[in-house]
């Protein structure tokens, strides 16, 4: 007999049918005279909205991460990469992203689409590489633009770390001009840059919501649903998902309807999953356990501050802080301001700030244990993750650590992984439930 | 006086020490070669940059997941050995995120005075990066004030300025004897001598490098050049490894290390504000591979030392998992390929097996050498 009542999402089919529509736009955007920009997921895409209401991105991140789930497809792939001369242990997102160039195949069907324009945003080392090498290896022809973001903590922004940036925004957008051909409209970025961190700030209440017990929404799942805060978070589609998705987790929760129906012990990870392995959180739900989500799902898509009670709650928007919009140099500031406090891009200059904001979750979101995921294929996201896991312990919530790959299914070991929960399942004095 | 260099390079901790002792004044440990020396100077301080030691350690594992670079694994060691214990503070100009890991795990862990990030720009090859970075040397400047205790003038800064540029003019100088058909020095004592620069006082290693220049300038080398190689890529201070490429029929003549050229290539243009001169030098220096983007500058850079000191063959190092360099590499070696330069790459890790790289390394000669032949 269930603990809890539990049911499917509602929301489930809409963002199926979100996800297939954004990459059949990337693929069709030239039959229809549209723009397709490739870039990263981090990258402004609040700006190349600007450039009409027909831009259509694709993200590195999300597919590489869709690939890696192909894992037959990604092993060609990653292949394709170390014939070409590239070393195997590079980011393994960018390494599935390359194969698919080199082999000029997509990962969902068809010949590899060529961008019109590459736009990034760089704070980790491979950042700005990524579309450097994507370039040459598309032939050297796509123009290609990266903004530096790497300015230092939240704590430390200073106007002249914001005008660094916004400088090289307004820069980017007389660039695009000039490669597109197509003048620049300051009102869709205006209103591109409104959609965008109102979606951040609902997608952090969506995550907040996950504070009860039970929790309405388990990370599996979520990864189906943060992901558009990385394909597209500037799309009015997304924020229409978004407060679609709350409205239901705000009745899930009332009506008491649990992600794991025998939740009994609470845990969360930090960073990317093995995308080839995801059954590694319903093998955790055999001992009732959720995992309630991560730093990367909640810290990516959505955006955080402490408030006043010392809770970790949703960030007040600029619209609600009542910063002006009306010019572009505005609307950048506003959107440089609220990026340099993205929850994921702090521990780059300090671990300690990573296991500060994980220490919080594991408090008020009333975690029985961390687990961390020694990612062999993201050097920027396991930056200073052994110094997370002292932290993290001090602070005394037991940790579990494995290692892995997010997108290399050969550097992971799922027996060995499955082992390891089920010891630090002992550890924290779950037994396996009879099903 | 070129043993000097070696003697420098192996007793860094001792003198430093002594510096200490006899100056009275703070040592300042730095990470990467993006450190602004010349306001460090200017306040009085002894810069000195933190290195390895190529042993095998077990410290840092709990600190650094092992699929960072064994260098900036390295330097921690040191740091949790204590063999860096009269160190007053350390810095960081950001470079790669890798010996990021070495500052902030060396900050968490080992008692310090001071400590100091410096957001260094990324994109240097945006017009908005001077700017930016001249108000972050500004900030930097008035930490130290504020630590030291001491006002940083212009003039000091001035002063930082050209103790540092008249260090790069030397060391110029002696890389420029390396074009000879018989370079006087080897690229073992090259990178000594870059290393140790440092890790001493620029004033004394100027003295010693002038007197240097003078013994080369009349130095007969009875030592055969062999192949001409150029070396380029990580950090790399690995003196055995050096000394056994040069010991099987090769010279290095030329690099593109920050163990070597990248260092010291450019020198501050001293016009008008020194902060600004000072910002524009790190800005335009020859870039690290992290730093080198949307364009590839360090190319056109590579090809032409390799040009201009007509380098046969180049052996391409990275330090283990050091993703910038593995970035580059592919573009570099199909570069130098295009020049008829060949190449071999290598990887880098604490310690380095030799009796395997000799073997790679023959190889390449015996390649090069066919050449001769035909």
């Amino acid at each position: 007999m269930a603990k809890y009542p539990t049911e499917p999402l509602k929301c489930w089919n809409k963002a199926k049918a979100l996800r297939q529509e954004y990459y059949d736009n990337f693929v069709h955007a030239r039959e229809r005279g549209a723009i397709r920009w490739a870039g990263g997921a981090w990258a402004f895409d609040a700006v190349p909205y600007g450039l009409g209401e027909d831009v259509f991105p694709m993200t590195g991140e999300p597919y590489g991460a869709s690939t890696a789930f192909e894992s037959e497809f990604s092993l060609k792939c990653l292949e394709a990469t170390e014939n070409a001369g590239y070393a195997r242990d590079l980011c393994s997102y960018m390494r599935n992203y390359w194969g698919s160039i080199l082999l000029d195949k997509f990962t969902f069907g068809g010949e590899f689409p060529k961008p019109d324009f590459m736009w990034q945003a760089h704070i980790c080392c491979s950042h700005a590489k990524w579309y450097q090498v994507a370039k040459e290896l598309e032939g050297g022809k796509v123009p290609y633009y990266c903004v530096d973001v790497a300015v230092g903590p939240f704590d430390t922004i200073a106007p002249n770390k914001v005008d660094y940036i916004v400088g090289q925004l307004l820069d980017g957008i007389d660039w695009m001009e000039k490669v597109t051909g197509r003048t620049y409209n300051d009102r869709l970025l205006i209103q591109a840059v409104k959609n965008e961190t109102e979606a951040m700030s609902t997608w952090a209440k969506i995550c907040s919501l996950n504070k009860n017990v039970p929790a309405p929404l388990d990370e599996k799942s979520m990864y189906s649903l943060y992901v558009f805060g990385v394909l597209m978070k500037s799309s009015p589609k997304v924020l229409g998902l978004y407060k679609d998705l709350l409205a239901e987790m705000q009745d899930r929760v009332k009506r008491g309807i649990a992600a794991v129906p025998n939740e009994q012990c609470r845990v969360m990870t930090d960073t990317q999953p093995p995308w080839a392995f995801l059954d590694v959180f319903r093998y955790m739900e055999k001992y009732g356990c959720v995992s309630i989500g991560s730093l990367y799902t909640y810290g990516l898509t959505g955006m955080w501050e402490v408030k006043p009670n010392g809770d970790w709650g949703p960030k007040t928007t600029p619209m609600e802080r009542g910063v002006p919009m009306n010019t572009r140099e505005e609307a950048l500031k506003a959107l440089v301001e609220w990026n340099l406090a993205k929850p994921e891009w702090q521990h780059f200059y300090d671990p300690s700030l990573k296991t500060d904001m994980m220490v919080r979750i594991a408090r008020q979101w009333k975690l029985n244990g961390v687990i961390l995921h020694y990612n062999r294929g993201c050097e920027g996201l396991s930056l200073g993750i052994a110094e997370n896991r002292l932290g993290i312990m001090k602070a005394g919530f037991p940790v579990m650590t494995f290692e892995g790959n997010m997108g290399d299914s050969r550097e992971f070991d799922k027996a060995r992984t499955m082992s390891r929960i089920d010891s630090f399942m002992e550890t924290l004095g779950m037994k396996k439930l009879e099903s | 006086m070129l043993e000097m260099y070696k003697e420098l390079f192996d007793a860094r901790h001792e003198y430093a020490k002594e510096w200490k002792k006899k100056n009275g004044g703070k040592v300042l440990g730095y990470f990467c070669t993006y450190a602004p020396e010349e306001i460090m100077y200017a306040a009085g301080i002894l810069p000195v940059r933190i290195l390895g030691s190529h042993e095998p350690q077990d410290v840092t594992e709990p600190h650094i997941f092992a699929m960072f670079c064994p260098f900036c694994r390295d330097c921690l060691a040191q740091g949790l050995k204590g063999r860096y214990d009269y160190l007053d503070g350390i810095m960081i100009s950001q470079s790669c995120l890798h010996i990021r890991q070495a500052f902030t795990s060396w900050k968490m862990h080992i008692p310090m005075d001071y400590s100091y990030y410096l957001p260094m720009p990324m994109k240097v090859q945006s017009p908005r990066a001077l700017p930016y970075l001249r108000a972050e040397l500004e900030k930097f400047k008035q930490s130290l004030e504020e630590w030291t205790g001491r006002k940083i003038s212009d003039d000091d800064l001035r002063d930082g300025i050209e103790l540092m540029n008249e260090n790069r003019r030397l060391m110029h100088q002696v890389y420029d004897m390396r074009k000879k058909d018989n370079p006087p020095i080897t690229g073992l004592d090259s990178m000594y001598m870059v290393v140790s620069s440092q890790m001493t006082h620029k004033q004394e290693h100027s003295r010693i490098t002038r007197d240097v220049i003078n013994e080369l300038a009349k130095k007969e080398n009875g030592r055969k050049t062999g192949e001409r190689l150029m070396i380029i890529g990580s950090e790399d201070d690995d003196s055995k490894f050096i000394q056994m490429c040069e010991s099987v029929g090769a010279t290095f003549v030329i690099d593109d290390h920050c163990t070597g050229s990248r260092y010291f290539w450019n020198e501050v243009e001293p016009n008008g504000d020194p902060l600004t001169a000072i910002a524009k030098r790190y800005v335009e220096r020859p870039r690290c591979p992290s730093k080198d983007w949307e364009e590839r500058t360090r190319i056109p850079h590579i090809l032409k030392l390799a040009v201009d000191w007509r380098a046969k063959g180049a052996v391409l190092v990275q330090q283990k998992f050091c993703d910038p360099h593995e970035l580059d590499i592919p573009a570099i070696r199909k570069a130098l390929d295009g020049k008829g330069i060949k190449t071999l790459t290598l990887e880098l890790d604490v310690t380095v097996p030799i009796g395997q790289f000799r073997t790679r390394v023959e190889a390449l000669l015996e390649m090069l050498q066919e050449e001769d032949l035909f």
